[in-house]
């Protein structure tokens, strides 16, 4: 079998996290030469609801482009985390927004919780990163592709002018994750 | 120099793969699943000298490219299954006239309206027998954006070389997912022009088929003049109830797809572990992923499965089809429909093989398990 890492990032419709997909899709398959597949929500969930996105990694081509069990989650919101934080793997992870997600759904997987929202509103002065801010912390989490790789795919994808708090964004939820893992 | 590489949608892949045929001319009507491939078309055509236009609805769309294609250029239109159902008789159109042409299909669920945003491999037959009478059909089905691409130059190349309309079809899931694509390089993938008349233009007739079962087609406005008819007609093109003439043309039509030497061009099968099959799985499109994933699965578990994927659907792999029923204990046809494809090689290996069929219809694709299922309880 060719080996598959699945990765599912979910919250509100509008949120950004189907940009985060692609920008980690593009991470491993542009910048690292592996194979991805990215897909997502496509109902009208995309733009308000609870809307998910999906991405397969391996180093072989992938079949199957959807997810068959998780081994990573990212909850922004209560709704997500309840319609989308299913299927994880034993042993798998979950990441949810501490002040958004108040219930996780509990499993047999690690539950690590970051106030990512604040983060990007606090920290970064803009709610807009909130999804760079998480890939970042997903990044960290789960090791998938190089933490130079996901920030060169991230300036790769935005304008000149916001490089700069985009970069921000991404150490913050980079560094911020490895403190909680560190303990 | 490195290739150039990118994370493209599906349909984003297909316009960049029309691009790549040479296409010049995009009419269409916008709608979902397949609307990227138009949003490309509008966005690059511009650049190239192309032209692009959103039609009033989906037939004006058909009517366009039949007009763009018959004036001399490389045209296309994208569409989902709806879509489609409005463009039968313009398609019909386009066989008896020989327009060459290519019209996507992203498919979604059906009949009607039916589920916009959920994928489906319901229109297979539609491709095959939508519009009335006898006609050839050409059509194609990539499971990859990569292929995508490639699918979807040759789906121009078939079209111009067999002078007829050729169909894409693949669904919502590989339309909207996203991989990379290495774009190739100009000259990397063969692209077939359309033959043009070798005869001056008061010699020229538009279905002379004393150069072959395609007859050069010239530029409808060029000095070239000729007339086009959705009638039976003769070489000149004007029309005809002449027995021998109609007759003549009907079989000619299906001829110059159907003959041995027209279907070994044509058909194009990709085949995963077969040589020692006892079971394969017939699968096309996305659920060939699922079907993929299916047969490793069961070679772990010591079962010896193989895929078989059709690329080109129509016209349909008879002969392969039949060598594998030969081989196998049983054949397992998987396809998001209630049953459609499973009919064609029912029809093939009915006297040879076992026959299973897993189908799914509510909006997901096919998972390896439910293949995995059926597998086993056919054996």
């Amino acid at each position: 079998m060719v080996e598959r890492y699945e990765i599912r990032f979910s919250g509100a419709g509008g949120q950004g996290l189907i940009t985060a997909g692609i920008i980690l899709a593009e991470a491993a398959s542009i910048i690292e030469g592996r194979h991805a597949v990215q897909s997502q929500s496509y109902g009208p969930e995309a733009r308000g609801g609870a809307s998910k996105s999906e991405v397969i990694i391996g180093e072989g081509p992938i079949d199957y482009p959807k997810a068959t069990i998780v081994d990573a989650c990212l909850a922004m919101t209560q709704e997500a985390a309840d319609k989308y934080a299913v299927g994880i793997k034993k042993g798998g992870v979950l990441l949810v927004d501490s002040d958004f997600v108040p219930r996780p759904p509990q499993g047999d997987y690690k539950i690590y919780s970051l106030p990512i929202m604040r983060t990007a509103k606090v920290d970064v002065g803009r709610e807009i990163v909130a999804n760079v801010i998480a890939l970042g912390a997903m990044i960290a989490l789960t090791d998938v592709v190089k933490r130079e790789s996901g920030e060169q795919a991230v300036l790769a994808k935005v304008p000149e002018a916001f490089k700069d708090l985009n970069k921000k964004a991404y150490s913050l939820g980079f560094e911020k994750m490895k403190e909680v893992l560190a303990g | 120099m490195a290739k150039k590489i990118a994370l493209l949608q599906g349909n984003e892949a297909c316009a960049m793969g029309a691009l790549y045929a040479g296409c010049n001319f995009f009419g269409g009507y916008p709608i979902t699943p397949s609307t990227e491939v138009a949003e490309v078309m509008a966005a690059e055509l511009p650049k190239i000298g192309g032209k692009f236009i959103q039609m009033e609805d989906e037939i004006g769309a058909m009517a366009s490219i039949i007009g763009a294609a018959l004036a001399g250029s490389k045209a296309l239109t994208a569409t989902s299954g709806p879509g489609v159902s409005l463009k039968q008789e313009l398609i019909g159109y386009a066989c008896i006239a020989e327009v060459p042409c290519v019209i996507i299909n992203v498919m979604r669920g059906g009949p009607s309206t039916g589920m916009p945003t959920g994928p489906g491999q319901s229109d297979v037959m539609q491709a095959r027998w939508g519009t009335h009478g006898d006609h050839a059909a050409i059509a194609l089905c990539p499971a990859s954006c990569q292929e995508i691409f490639s699918e979807t130059v040759r789906a121009f190349n078939l079209a111009e070389k067999y002078r007829m309309p050729v169909q894409v079809l693949f669904d919502e899931i590989v339309g909207h997912m996203r991989e990379r694509i290495v774009f190739p390089e100009p000259g990397e993938l063969e692209v077939v022009d359309r033959t043009a008349p070798s005869v001056p233009p008061e010699k020229y007739k538009p279905f002379d088929t004393s150069f072959g079962d395609v007859p050069p087609l010239a530029a409808f406005g060029s000095e070239y003049r000729f007339h086009v008819t959705g009638l039976n007609k003769a070489e000149d093109g004007f029309p005809t109830t002449k027995a021998e003439l109609v007759d003549a043309e009907e079989r000619r039509q299906i001829r110059k797809v159907e003959c041995p030497e027209a279907r070994a061009d044509i058909e194009l099968n990709e085949e995963y572990m077969t040589e020692d099959a006892e079971v394969v799985i017939f699968a096309y499109g996305s659920t060939a992923r699922s079907a993929r994933y299916a047969v490793n699965e069961l070679r772990e578990q010591g079962i010896k499965a193989g895929l078989f994927r059709p690329i080109t659907l129509w016209p349909f792999p008879e002969k392969r089809v039949a060598q594998l029923g030969e081989q196998v204990k049983a054949m397992v046809v998987a396809e998001m429909n209630l049953g459609q494809m499973v009919f064609e090689v029912e029809r093939i290996v009915k006297s040879t093989c076992k026959l299973g069929l897993v189908t799914r219809v509510d909006g997901d694709p096919l998972t390896p398990t439910q293949i995995i299922d059926q597998v086993k309880e056919v054996l």
